[in-house]
């Protein structure tokens, strides 16, 4: 019994679309939506390294690499704009954002 | 066998952990199982043979990204139950949005083992008797030496943009003006005075 690419490309799959549906079902907190990007940011390393392995290519692992510096940014700036939007409003469900704009 | 095992284990352990991530009542708990989820992924990158990946994604993921997120959730006070208001309303169209989506995964995932893509070209092949973390850094300050750059300038931004939007100018605080501390001059601070007897002193 081998474990080959098909497999990582599967759990991958499940923990994005996991993501997807974690960015829906919860509208209210906005804190589980950047948990759940984080999720499909996660699905992609793992489809990027496990690609680098199975074609012998080692460009997947230095692109995993940038998507990961991405991902911290994103982390940094969203919890920052999280912040400063529950500090002006006391709440952080996402259905009142669009007040934001203006 | 030993190698599928610890597969089954990881991806088992990471898709749960994720979905008890985006359904968890608690934020607080949330964050623990993406941590969870984040060490799992981790050893399934180990066992594809991307040690350095791996160590980054438990350093950077676990070490700083989720700290922060723990920082923010335990900083914010959030009442669980407003939160949760609206869960079950979206819960069917976000099935249905996520089986669509998966759908078309896996139709993707079909057509590409039915061989539409010629997946010979290599771009930087792997070397053979060169560790894991050897082999990266050569690629990675050479030939992607200005993307790499380009990354450090993405967290420089990303730190500098986090500062600008969280600082607060706060009226009534006596700070130190480091400025006006240093223009300070001895023949302006002290003068001498000679006072006549009886009269005291103008200050």
């Amino acid at each position: 019994m081998t474990i080959g690419l098909i497999h990582y490309l599967v759990v991958a799959a499940i923990l994005f679309t996991m993501g997807v549906l974690g960015i829906f079902i919860n509208r209210k907190n906005l804190i589980v939506i950047l948990m759940a990007i984080e999720l499909i940011l996660l699905a992609v390393n793992i489809n990027l390294v496990a690609f680098s392995s199975y074609l012998n290519d080692m460009v997947g692992q230095v692109f995993a690499m940038f998507v990961l510096t991405v991902a911290a940014g994103e982390a940094a700036i969203g919890l920052a704009i999280l912040v400063i939007y529950f500090r002006g409003r006391g709440t952080i469900a996402v259905d009142d954002v669009n007040r934001m704009k203006g | 066998m030993i190698q599928a095992i610890a597969f089954y284990l990881f991806a088992t352990i990471v898709i749960v952990s994720a979905a008890m991530t985006i359904s968890s009542r608690n934020p607080v708990h949330s964050v623990m199982w993406l941590i969870l989820a984040f060490f799992n992924a981790a050893g399934l990158m180990v066992l594809v043979g991307a040690e350095f990946i791996a160590m980054l994604l438990v350093i950077v993921y676990v070490g700083a990204v989720a700290v922060l997120f723990l920082f923010v959730v335990m900083m914010l006070d959030i009442q669980v139950a407003s939160v949760r208001a609206g869960f079950a309303r979206y819960l069917p169209v976000g099935l249905g949005l996520a089986a669509a989506l998966a759908a078309e995964i896996i139709i993707a995932v079909g057509a590409w083992s039915a061989g539409g893509i010629a997946l010979t070209r290599r771009i930087a092949p792997r070397p053979d008797a060169v560790p894991n973390i050897e082999a990266l850094g050569q690629l990675l300050y050479t030939r992607y030496l200005f993307l790499f750059e380009g990354a450090g300038l993405v967290l420089l931004t990303a730190m500098i943009g986090a500062i600008v939007l969280t600082l607060r100018e706060r009226g009534g605080v006596r700070g130190q003006n480091i400025s006006r501390q240093v223009k300070r001059r001895p023949q302006d601070a002290t003068r001498n005075v000679k006072p006549t007897i009886g009269q005291g002193v103008q200050l």
